[in-house]
Protein backbone atom coordinates (compact mmCIF):
# COMPACT_ATOMS: atom_id res chain seq x y z
CA UNK A 1 0.00 0.00 0.00
CA UNK A 2 2.33 2.50 1.23
CA UNK A 3 5.99 2.29 0.01
CA UNK A 4 6.77 3.11 4.15
CA UNK A 5 4.61 0.18 5.14
CA UNK A 6 4.74 -3.54 5.70
CA UNK A 7 4.91 -5.60 2.51
CA UNK A 8 2.91 -8.49 2.89
CA UNK A 9 1.70 -11.64 0.74
CA UNK A 10 -1.31 -12.02 2.21
CA UNK A 11 -2.28 -15.76 2.79
CA UNK A 12 -6.08 -16.74 2.29
CA UNK A 13 -7.21 -17.29 5.82
CA UNK A 14 -8.46 -21.11 4.40
CA UNK A 15 -4.69 -21.68 4.14
CA UNK A 16 -4.37 -21.71 7.78
CA UNK A 17 -7.57 -23.40 8.81
CA UNK A 18 -6.21 -26.61 5.94
CA UNK A 19 -2.59 -26.52 8.15
CA UNK A 20 -4.63 -26.81 11.39
CA UNK A 21 -6.84 -29.36 10.29
CA UNK A 22 -3.57 -31.34 9.25
CA UNK A 23 -2.20 -30.92 12.56
CA UNK A 24 -5.12 -32.05 14.41
CA UNK A 25 -5.09 -34.92 11.62
CA UNK A 26 -1.37 -35.74 12.61
CA UNK A 27 -2.07 -35.27 16.59
CA UNK A 28 -4.91 -37.61 16.02
CA UNK A 29 -2.23 -40.38 14.04
CA UNK A 30 0.40 -40.16 16.70
CA UNK A 31 -2.47 -40.42 19.91
CA UNK A 32 -3.67 -43.84 17.95
CA UNK A 33 -0.58 -45.60 17.11
CA UNK A 34 -0.47 -45.56 21.10
CA UNK A 35 -2.99 -47.77 21.06
CA UNK A 36 -2.28 -49.98 18.15
CA UNK A 37 0.19 -52.99 18.19
CA UNK A 38 2.72 -50.53 16.59
CA UNK A 39 3.67 -49.40 19.80
CA UNK A 40 7.22 -50.25 20.11
CA UNK A 41 7.91 -48.15 17.16
CA UNK A 42 5.67 -44.94 18.97
CA UNK A 43 8.68 -42.70 20.05
CA UNK A 44 10.63 -43.20 17.04
CA UNK A 45 7.05 -42.55 14.69
CA UNK A 46 5.79 -39.95 16.96
CA UNK A 47 9.08 -37.92 16.70
CA UNK A 48 8.92 -37.98 12.61
CA UNK A 49 5.04 -37.07 12.86
CA UNK A 50 5.89 -34.31 15.38
CA UNK A 51 8.84 -33.32 12.96
CA UNK A 52 5.82 -33.21 10.21
CA UNK A 53 3.51 -31.19 12.83
CA UNK A 54 6.20 -28.73 13.63
CA UNK A 55 7.15 -27.81 9.65
CA UNK A 56 3.55 -26.97 8.90
CA UNK A 57 3.40 -24.62 12.04
CA UNK A 58 7.19 -23.42 10.15
CA UNK A 59 6.20 -22.57 6.92
CA UNK A 60 2.63 -21.54 6.76
CA UNK A 61 1.97 -20.31 10.35
CA UNK A 62 5.19 -18.71 11.35
CA UNK A 63 5.53 -18.01 7.30
CA UNK A 64 8.67 -19.03 6.26
CA UNK A 65 7.21 -20.24 3.04
CA UNK A 66 6.08 -16.90 1.99
CA UNK A 67 9.29 -14.60 3.53
CA UNK A 68 12.90 -13.96 2.13
CA UNK A 69 15.23 -17.29 1.66
CA UNK A 70 17.71 -15.60 4.56
CA UNK A 71 15.06 -16.78 6.80
CA UNK A 72 15.33 -20.64 5.60
CA UNK A 73 19.07 -20.30 5.49
CA UNK A 74 18.92 -19.08 9.28
CA UNK A 75 16.93 -21.56 10.06
CA UNK A 76 18.95 -24.19 8.08
CA UNK A 77 22.42 -22.89 10.43
CA UNK A 78 20.22 -23.09 13.04
CA UNK A 79 19.14 -26.79 12.64
CA UNK A 80 22.68 -28.16 11.39
CA UNK A 81 24.16 -26.34 14.28
CA UNK A 82 21.24 -27.98 16.73
CA UNK A 83 22.68 -31.25 15.20
CA UNK A 84 25.64 -30.88 15.57
CA UNK A 85 25.39 -30.06 19.41
CA UNK A 86 23.15 -33.29 19.59
CA UNK A 87 25.63 -35.70 18.18
CA UNK A 88 28.91 -34.10 20.02
CA UNK A 89 26.92 -34.72 23.13
CA UNK A 90 25.91 -38.44 22.34
CA UNK A 91 29.12 -39.51 21.18
CA UNK A 92 31.06 -38.14 23.97
CA UNK A 93 28.14 -39.93 26.55
CA UNK A 94 28.18 -42.94 24.67
CA UNK A 95 32.05 -43.66 24.57
CA UNK A 96 32.49 -43.40 28.14
CA UNK B 1 -18.79 -0.89 6.88
CA UNK B 2 -19.30 2.25 8.50
CA UNK B 3 -16.87 1.08 11.34
CA UNK B 4 -14.76 0.01 8.26
CA UNK B 5 -14.85 2.85 6.84
CA UNK B 6 -13.54 5.12 9.95
CA UNK B 7 -10.85 2.62 10.60
CA UNK B 8 -9.35 3.15 7.08
CA UNK B 9 -9.61 6.69 7.56
CA UNK B 10 -7.56 6.10 10.94
CA UNK B 11 -4.95 4.08 9.71
CA UNK B 12 -4.12 6.36 6.19
CA UNK B 13 -3.97 9.43 8.58
CA UNK B 14 -1.00 7.20 10.90
CA UNK B 15 0.26 6.16 7.77
CA UNK B 16 0.62 9.31 6.32
CA UNK B 17 2.19 9.91 9.58
CA UNK B 18 4.31 7.14 9.54
CA UNK B 19 5.98 8.75 6.59
CA UNK B 20 7.26 11.37 8.02
CA UNK B 21 8.59 9.06 10.95
CA UNK B 22 12.01 7.82 11.64
CA UNK B 23 13.17 4.65 9.59
CA UNK B 24 11.56 1.62 9.96
CA UNK B 25 12.56 -2.02 9.28
CA UNK B 26 9.80 -4.55 9.73
CA UNK B 27 12.30 -7.31 8.17
CA UNK B 28 15.40 -6.06 10.15
CA UNK B 29 12.91 -6.51 12.95
CA UNK B 30 11.34 -9.81 12.37
CA UNK B 31 15.31 -11.00 11.68
CA UNK B 32 15.87 -9.72 15.58
CA UNK B 33 12.64 -11.64 16.78
CA UNK B 34 13.92 -15.16 14.63
CA UNK B 35 17.65 -14.85 16.27
CA UNK B 36 15.49 -14.61 19.90
CA UNK B 37 13.46 -17.48 18.81
CA UNK B 38 16.35 -19.29 18.33
CA UNK B 39 18.08 -19.11 21.80
CA UNK B 40 14.55 -20.04 22.72
CA UNK B 41 14.69 -23.21 20.56
CA UNK B 42 18.49 -23.92 22.15
CA UNK B 43 17.48 -23.43 25.32
CA UNK B 44 14.74 -26.12 25.13
CA UNK B 45 16.56 -28.34 22.75
CA UNK B 46 19.47 -28.50 25.42
CA UNK B 47 16.84 -29.78 28.02
CA UNK B 48 15.51 -32.51 24.80
CA UNK B 49 19.23 -33.31 24.78
CA UNK B 50 19.23 -33.94 28.41
CA UNK B 51 16.00 -35.83 28.09
CA UNK B 52 17.72 -38.24 25.65
CA UNK B 53 20.40 -39.22 27.30
CA UNK B 54 18.01 -40.09 30.35
CA UNK B 55 15.83 -41.77 27.86
CA UNK B 56 18.51 -43.99 26.96
CA UNK B 57 19.80 -44.32 30.48
CA UNK B 58 16.39 -45.32 32.54
CA UNK B 59 14.19 -46.26 29.65
CA UNK B 60 11.75 -48.56 31.07
CA UNK B 61 11.85 -46.25 34.00
CA UNK B 62 10.47 -43.88 31.56
CA UNK B 63 7.94 -45.71 30.28
CA UNK B 64 6.97 -46.46 33.70
CA UNK B 65 6.72 -42.74 34.46
CA UNK B 66 5.05 -42.02 31.30
CA UNK B 67 2.30 -44.19 32.13
CA UNK B 68 1.24 -42.19 34.58
CA UNK B 69 0.55 -39.17 32.82
CA UNK B 70 -2.95 -38.87 31.26
CA UNK B 71 -3.01 -39.26 27.62
CA UNK B 72 -6.41 -38.04 27.25
CA UNK B 73 -5.78 -34.77 28.92
CA UNK B 74 -2.23 -34.59 26.99
CA UNK B 75 -3.90 -34.85 24.09
CA UNK B 76 -6.77 -32.08 24.98
CA UNK B 77 -4.28 -29.62 25.94
CA UNK B 78 -2.26 -30.08 22.12
CA UNK B 79 -5.42 -29.92 20.40
CA UNK B 80 -6.27 -26.57 22.39
CA UNK B 81 -2.87 -25.10 21.81
CA UNK B 82 -2.48 -26.23 17.92
CA UNK B 83 -6.09 -24.12 17.84
CA UNK B 84 -4.77 -20.96 19.50
CA UNK B 85 -1.60 -21.44 17.02
CA UNK B 86 -4.55 -20.87 14.05
CA UNK B 87 -6.58 -18.11 16.01
CA UNK B 88 -3.40 -16.24 16.32
CA UNK B 89 -2.35 -16.80 12.53
CA UNK B 90 -5.98 -15.40 11.52
CA UNK B 91 -5.44 -12.42 14.10
CA UNK B 92 -2.51 -10.83 11.71
CA UNK B 93 -4.09 -12.20 8.49
CA UNK B 94 -7.11 -10.34 9.51
CA UNK B 95 -5.11 -7.34 10.55
CA UNK B 96 -2.94 -7.39 7.25
CA UNK B 97 -6.29 -6.99 5.85
CA UNK B 98 -7.36 -4.08 8.09
CA UNK B 99 -10.06 -6.12 9.92
CA UNK B 100 -9.28 -5.13 13.60
CA UNK B 101 -12.38 -6.70 14.21
CA UNK B 102 -11.56 -9.93 13.02
CA UNK B 103 -7.72 -9.10 14.34
CA UNK B 104 -8.88 -8.66 17.96
CA UNK B 105 -11.52 -11.56 18.21
CA UNK B 106 -9.04 -14.10 17.12
CA UNK B 107 -6.49 -12.52 19.27
CA UNK B 108 -9.04 -12.88 22.17
CA UNK B 109 -9.31 -16.00 21.47
CA UNK B 110 -5.83 -17.13 21.54
CA UNK B 111 -5.93 -15.63 25.17
CA UNK B 112 -8.73 -18.04 25.96
CA UNK B 113 -7.31 -20.44 24.61
CA UNK B 114 -3.98 -19.93 26.37
CA UNK B 115 -5.74 -19.84 29.55
CA UNK B 116 -7.54 -22.89 29.05
CA UNK B 117 -4.64 -24.53 28.43
CA UNK B 118 -2.89 -23.55 31.88
CA UNK B 119 -6.21 -24.44 33.73
CA UNK B 120 -5.85 -27.88 32.34
CA UNK B 121 -2.14 -28.29 32.88
CA UNK B 122 -3.11 -26.27 36.52
CA UNK B 123 -5.51 -29.61 37.69
CA UNK B 124 -3.02 -31.66 35.94
CA UNK B 125 0.20 -31.02 38.06
CA UNK B 126 -2.15 -30.69 41.08
CA UNK B 127 -3.74 -34.69 40.69
CA UNK B 128 -0.05 -35.50 40.60
CA UNK B 129 0.88 -33.59 43.33
CA UNK B 130 -1.93 -34.91 45.18
CA UNK B 131 -0.56 -38.56 44.45
CA UNK B 132 2.57 -37.18 46.50
CA UNK B 133 4.27 -37.20 43.04
CA UNK B 134 6.39 -33.80 43.17
CA UNK B 135 10.04 -33.12 43.63
CA UNK B 136 10.83 -33.67 47.09
CA UNK B 137 8.38 -35.62 48.26
CA UNK B 138 8.24 -38.51 50.67
CA UNK B 139 7.08 -40.84 47.51
CA UNK B 140 9.74 -39.84 45.30
CA UNK B 141 12.21 -41.66 48.02
CA UNK B 142 10.48 -44.83 47.35
CA UNK B 143 10.64 -44.22 43.27
CA UNK B 144 13.60 -45.63 41.32
CA UNK B 145 16.29 -42.81 40.33
CA UNK B 146 14.88 -43.72 36.66
CA UNK B 147 11.42 -42.16 37.73
CA UNK B 148 12.45 -39.44 39.70
CA UNK B 149 14.58 -38.06 36.56
CA UNK B 150 11.30 -38.65 34.29
CA UNK B 151 9.14 -36.63 36.24
CA UNK B 152 12.21 -34.35 37.29
CA UNK B 153 12.29 -33.29 33.55
CA UNK B 154 8.74 -33.59 33.40
CA UNK B 155 7.75 -30.94 35.74
CA UNK B 156 10.93 -28.78 34.31
CA UNK B 157 9.96 -28.64 30.89
CA UNK B 158 6.44 -28.34 31.14
CA UNK B 159 7.24 -25.84 33.96
CA UNK B 160 9.10 -23.67 31.73
CA UNK B 161 6.69 -24.45 28.91
CA UNK B 162 4.14 -22.91 30.91
CA UNK B 163 5.60 -20.21 32.04
CA UNK B 164 6.25 -19.35 28.16
CA UNK B 165 2.48 -19.60 27.35
CA UNK B 166 2.08 -17.00 30.41
CA UNK B 167 4.58 -14.74 28.83
CA UNK B 168 2.78 -14.83 25.36
CA UNK B 169 -0.37 -14.36 27.12
CA UNK B 170 1.08 -10.98 28.44
CA UNK B 171 2.69 -9.99 24.84
CA UNK B 172 -0.59 -10.91 23.34
CA UNK B 173 -2.59 -8.80 25.90
CA UNK B 174 -0.07 -5.93 24.67
CA UNK B 175 -0.13 -6.56 20.76
CA UNK B 176 -4.01 -5.97 21.07
CA UNK B 177 -3.91 -2.81 23.25
CA UNK B 178 -1.53 -1.11 20.58
CA UNK B 179 -4.01 -2.83 17.95
CA UNK B 180 -6.62 -0.83 20.05
CA UNK B 181 -5.02 2.48 20.31
CA UNK B 182 -4.05 2.37 16.52
CA UNK B 183 0.02 1.82 17.03
CA UNK B 184 0.25 -1.12 15.29
CA UNK B 185 -2.09 -1.33 12.17
CA UNK B 186 -2.22 -2.49 9.00
CA UNK B 187 1.11 -1.05 7.78
CA UNK B 188 2.81 -1.08 10.45
CA UNK B 189 1.70 -5.25 11.70
CA UNK B 190 5.03 -6.66 12.56
CA UNK B 191 5.03 -6.12 16.67
CA UNK B 192 1.88 -8.40 16.09
CA UNK B 193 3.52 -10.63 13.96
CA UNK B 194 6.23 -11.22 16.40
CA UNK B 195 3.74 -11.94 18.85
CA UNK B 196 2.66 -14.55 16.72
CA UNK B 197 6.14 -15.93 16.29
CA UNK B 198 6.13 -16.23 20.11
CA UNK B 199 3.04 -17.75 19.92
CA UNK B 200 3.92 -20.55 17.53
CA UNK B 201 7.38 -21.34 19.20
CA UNK B 202 5.10 -22.32 22.26
CA UNK B 203 3.49 -24.68 20.36
CA UNK B 204 6.22 -25.94 18.60
CA UNK B 205 7.69 -27.12 22.02
CA UNK B 206 4.85 -28.62 23.07
CA UNK B 207 4.45 -30.61 19.70
CA UNK B 208 7.66 -32.28 20.75
CA UNK B 209 7.09 -32.50 24.89
CA UNK B 210 3.44 -33.96 24.05
CA UNK B 211 4.91 -37.20 22.72
CA UNK B 212 8.09 -37.43 24.44
CA UNK B 213 5.99 -37.31 27.70
CA UNK B 214 2.82 -38.87 27.47
CA UNK B 215 3.43 -41.16 24.42
CA UNK B 216 6.44 -43.33 25.54
CA UNK B 217 4.66 -45.86 27.77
Amino acid sequence: MSSHGDKHHVVPYSVYVWVWVALLGLTAVTVGAQYTELQHMAIFTALLIATVKGGLVVLYFMHIRYEKPLFGVMILVLLVTYAIYISLTFADYFSR
Amino acid sequence: MSADGANNGIRDNQAGHAAHAEHYDPEAIKIGMWLFLFTEVLLFGTLFIVYGVYLSDFTWQFRKGSAALNIPIGAINTVILLTSSLTMALAIAALQRSNRKLCFRMASFTLLFALAFLVIKAFEWGGKFEHGIYPGSPLFEDLTKGEIVFFGLYFTMTGLHALHVIVGMAVIFWAMALVRTGKVHQDRSVFLENTGLYWHLVDLVWIYLFPLFYLIS
